[in-house]
């Protein structure tokens, strides 16, 4: 059978603010269990919400970047369940009237075509504290510091029917809340988190299959090779006249295989009814048009106007404007530099070489952005050519120091007085007179395959550091005599 | 020294006629001479009372002018209080200290009053005669045979015994009106929002809110003077300006128009009652205030609105109270399960376990439209009887429970006979108004309150209603025998 896979994805994108949801503690990563936390994190008897303003405006903007209707009256309500780390017994989230409603976004697949996914809605909700189960014999810790964390959970249409979809829209949708600096997309800290419903049905049918939700798949990588391994599963099933169950499942990376979390039967109901602690948020025209009048550069728009501004290929500004950090490092590089193209291929080359082997992100770049546009300021300037510079970069990128620093320490300045390339020139023909001879005794064509002969002996004798621009003169009229 | 008031307190307290420490030993010791019979305090804090009223002596040497300052005060259990054990007389937080201070006992602090203790109470605020506590059932100190009404039936009973100037209470549905009433004593329930809940254990968060129980409507204007106003620490706080709640309590009620609902004077109010409140409407007639019969429609509703909305938002607001990080947790438990089970099921009381239990089946999945919702409309209808009724009265006056205070155990066996208590001032809480008890008489030899409703925020209108009444009549300056005879 041809089955046709069917993927919606629902994100939680942990909002940049600087303290929680519903509390003044601050929600930095990596503090001392239970430290970042209020008598409203713990869920003390008598203890208030308090909703943080600024999510708000977070959530806004990711509703004007996503095209998405606004809720101009959003309301907070319980969802109820018992766990240990989440410490009122309820989680504060948003159900009949969510901030942010339906919208859209494009991504473009690997073939260029462009392809339009629906936005179902994006609504805010607190985190839940940790459980730790390990040092504690037998015992379960509490860390209650993610406890009130915002989040924004971004829930798509069922639109995407590959992985690679699934994967684009992620990296899209992760592109927009960094460009819009509402989430620092750090999804090996859980910043971002990925719950994947899937399910198959058979070419051409218009109805959808029983569909499985696979939690918390935090990488791109996991993203894909768990939809691949839950495509397979199913697929399985229903080749042997088997039905899917409705469940949750989990996503085991080393085994690389999906497991039964729970199925529908056990799940909860979840109670849900408007808080009665939080006032419904009632918004004005004048606060959105202020947020949307406001809003930074996003993608698509960044990669328009690296073409038209920079003159660069459309492939080249859709790879630099593909995140925020690495368009911010290219404007840089080109900036200092002082020419874009330049930039443009030396961000994409041999940086990106350096960045892939040692699996390092644009943000960990062990050169900055300043640094290599100084690199390329010497190549404009001639005082150092491409090849030399590809070596400046890797003592670099060991830490060595700045371009200039790096140049003149190892005395790799290019040549330029005439004199001294003139008489270097006269030094190589004088060692190759034999060639020298044949030379001159060749037709126009000859000569022109032997010249590059002449060249490398010229630029070894130099230690590369000879300008070929203006070697190439001096030697041709040398060799013609 | 039962009959002082917190004016006339103040008044000696600046004369030097008597220290506030004195005053706090007199009323320490009447806790311990009386309060046996009573069980109206959870806790006394003899200590804490003493140092404050010590650290209050000071403030008042160098002139502070407020009426609260070394007033003696008791605290409902159910405000969080900083380094005071905080149990909602429920065997859940028997051992709950808490580690900050409810808006309103601070803010009290803050105007000097001494905190003599924690009154009982029913478990998390939940019933109408306080015998729904881990601590015991209150008695009446008008007869200690008879419930002070509850839930703030501690505070009510000590109030009324003189075992302490004044007290704070809380009312979801009637529960610092109907053991006011019951006690023969003045309280107040502000306006929805008008005092901070934060630090208060909720019930029902939509329908919780705290007050003063006193002697007398001038002394609830002063506590309501230092509770109310915005609190940033509580969303639904009001923004809403205070007024100044005792500069008009003189003001002559001469045009006063007063509203009478049929649906208060119909079947299944007590005609001991009745005629009590029936003559009280009259002495207001004799004030200059003209009376008008008007009608609340859906009071009737009121029960079944309310029996839905508060168990729903209860059975949410108590998920807390699980075992994991404070209160009671059950010995030994065998999983995480057993102790979810064993710890809620242990620590919670009868009626409290079966509100959560109506509360989590009104709010499941199929019966959510049915109940919650059905009764929010309700809810909105009973707002907008009482909306349409203010724009033709001024305040509107009925009985506050159709009996007086019934005997312990009459009525534990018969919950819709119990519910039944609250059908005069549930529609209150439900549409957010603010209504006061005051004395108005006996009947059978046992207190009469008078309710007065007031529109949203006219508080300052309530107190001066009530505040005239007393001026003209000497019912709350009653005392039972037993605190006469201490």
């Amino acid at each position: 059978m041809n089955w046709e896979v069917v993927i919606g994805l629902e994100i939680h994108a942990q909002l940049s603010t600087q303290s929680k949801l519903f509390s003044g503690a601050a929600t930095s990563f990596g503090a001392e269990p239970n430290t970042n936390t209020t008598l409203v994190d713990l869920g003390m008897p008598g203890a208030l919400p308090v909703f943080n303003k600024e999510a708000l405006r977070m959530a806004v903007m990711f509703g004007q970047a996503v095209n998405a209707e606004i809720g101009m009256t959003s309301v907070f309500a319980r969802k109820n369940y018992f766990y240990p780390d989440l410490p009122k017994g309820y989680q504060t989230s948003q159900m009949d009237h969510p901030i942010v409603g339906k919208g859209h976004l494009d991504i473009t697949l690997d073939d260029g075509t462009v392809k339009r996914v629906g936005i179902t809605r994006a609504h805010l909700e607190e985190d839940a504290g940790k459980s730790l189960h390990e040092d504690f014999q037998g015992m379960t810790g509490i860390d209650l510091n993610r406890s009130s964390t915002p989040l924004l959970e971004i829930v798509s249409e069922p639109d995407m029917r590959s992985a690679k979809e699934a994967v684009a829209y992620v990296k899209m949708i992760h592109s927009i809340v960094t460009y819009l600096g509402i989430c620092d997309g750090n999804m090996a800290e859980g910043s971002m988190r990925c719950d994947i419903n899937i399910s198959l049905r058979p070419k051409g049918q218009e109805e959808f299959g029983t569909r499985t939700e696979i939690k918390n798949v935090n990488s791109f990588r996991f993203i894909e090779r768990a939809i691949y391994t839950e495509i397979e599963r199913q697929a399985d099933i229903l080749e042997d006249g088997g039905k899917i169950t409705q469940e949750t499942r989990l996503y085991d990376p080393d085994k690389d295989e999906t497991r039964s979390m729970r199925s529908k039967e056990d799940a909860n109901d979840y109670r849900y009814f408007p808080c009665p602690d939080l006032l419904p948020v009632e918004l004005t025209q004048e606060y959105v048009d202020e947020i949307a009048a406001n809003l930074p550069e996003l993608p698509v728009q960044k990669a328009e106007r690296f073409m038209s501004e920079y003159k660069l290929s459309e492939y080249d500004a859709g790879v630099l404007s593909a995140t925020r950090a690495m368009a911010d490092y290219f404007e840089e590089v080109a900036k200092v530099a002082g020419n874009a193209k330049l930039a443009a291929n030396w961000v994409m080359g041999e940086l990106s070489k350096y960045l892939n082997t040692e699996g390092k992100e644009i943000t960990e770049s062990a050169v900055t952005a300043e640094q290599l546009g100084g690199l390329l300021v010497r190549i404009e300037d001639n005082t150092i050519n491409g090849k030399t510079a590809k070596n400046v970069l890797q003592s670099m990128w060991e830490g060595e120091g700045s371009a200039d620093e790096i140049i003149e320490a190892k005395g790799l300045k290019q040549v330029t007085d005439t004199g001294a390339i003139e008489s270097m020139i006269q030094g190589v023909l004088d060692a190759n007179a034999a060639q020298v001879e044949q030379f001159r005794a060749s037709d126009e064509d000859k000569q022109k395959k032997m010249i590059g002969f002449f060249m490398g002996q010229v630029m070894k004798a130099s230690q590369g550091k000879a300008n070929p621009g203006m070697v190439t003169p001096i030697l041709n009229k040398l060799l013609k005599g | 020294m039962v009959d002082q008031s917190i004016a006339s307190l103040a008044k000696k307290l600046r004369a030097k006629e008597i220290s506030s420490v004195e005053l706090t030993q007199d009323y320490l010791a009447r806790i311990k001479q009386l309060d046996g019979q009573l069980n109206s305090f959870i806790t006394v804090t003899d200590e804490v009372a003493l140092a404050q009223a010590e650290a209050a002596d000071k403030l008042i040497a160098a002139g502070s002018t407020s009426a609260l300052a070394g007033i003696p005060v008791a605290h409902k259990d159910l405000f969080c209080t900083d380094g005071i054990l905080t149990t909602c007389a429920s065997k859940m937080l028997h051992n709950f200290v808490p580690p900050y201070e409810s808006t309103v006992t601070g803010r009290m602090l803050a105007s000097g009053a001494v905190t003599l203790g924690k009154t009982n109470m029913d478990e998390f605020a939940m019933g109408s005669s306080n015998e729904n506590s881990h601590f015991g059932a209150v008695k009446n100190p008008w007869d200690l045979e008879k419930v002070p009404g509850g839930s703030s039936g501690g505070s009510a009973a000590a109030v009324a015994a003189g075992l302490c100037v004044a007290a704070t209470g809380t009312d979801t549905g009637g529960s610092i009106r109907q053991p006011a009433s019951f006690c023969g004593i003045s309280g107040l329930k502000p306006t929805y929002g008008r005092v901070s809940r934060f630090g208060m254990i909720a019930y029902a968060s939509s329908l919780d809110q705290a007050g003063p129980m006193a002697r007398s409507a001038e002394d609830c204007a002063h506590i309501l003077q230092s509770i109310a106003g915005f609190d940033a620490n509580d969303s639904t706080c009001s923004e809403v300006a205070t007024e100044d709640y005792t500069a008009n309590l003189d003001a002559p009620l001469e045009g006063l128009t007063i509203g009478l609902p049929k649906e208060y004077f119909g079947d299944g109010l007590n005609n001991g009652v009745a005629t009590v409140i029936q003559d009280a409407v009259k002495e207001f007639e004799k004030l200059g205030a003209k009376v008008k019969e008007i009608s609340l429609p859906n009071l009737n509703l009121s029960i079944p609105s309310y029996y839905v909305i508060a168990p729903s938002e209860a059975s949410s607001n108590l998920s807390r109270f699980d075992g994991v990080r404070y209160g009671y947790r059950c010995e030994e438990p065998k999983d995480l399960m057993d102790m979810y089970k064993r710890s809620r099921g242990e620590g919670f009381g009868k009626e409290v376990q079966k509100r959560i239990m109506v509360g989590t089946y009104a709010l499941s999945e199929g019966y959510y439209d049915a109940y919650y919702l059905k009764a929010q409309r309700i809810r909105r209808l009973i707002k907008e009887d009482f909306v349409r009724a203010f724009n033709e009265v001024d305040v509107i006056m009925g009985p506050v429970a159709p009996t007086t205070a019934f005997g312990i155990g009459a009525k534990t066996d018969d919950p819709i006979a119990m519910y039944l208590e609250d059908i005069y001032t549930l529609s209150i809480n439900l549409a957010g108004i603010p209504a006061m008890s005051i004395p108005a008489g006996f009947a059978e030899g046992m207190p009469v309150g008078l309710q007065i409703m007031g529109n949203y925020f006219a508080e300052a209108k309530l107190l001066n209603v009530a505040h005239k009444f007393q001026q003209a009549t000497d019912w709350h300056t009653k005392n039972p025998s037993l605190a006469e005879g201490a």
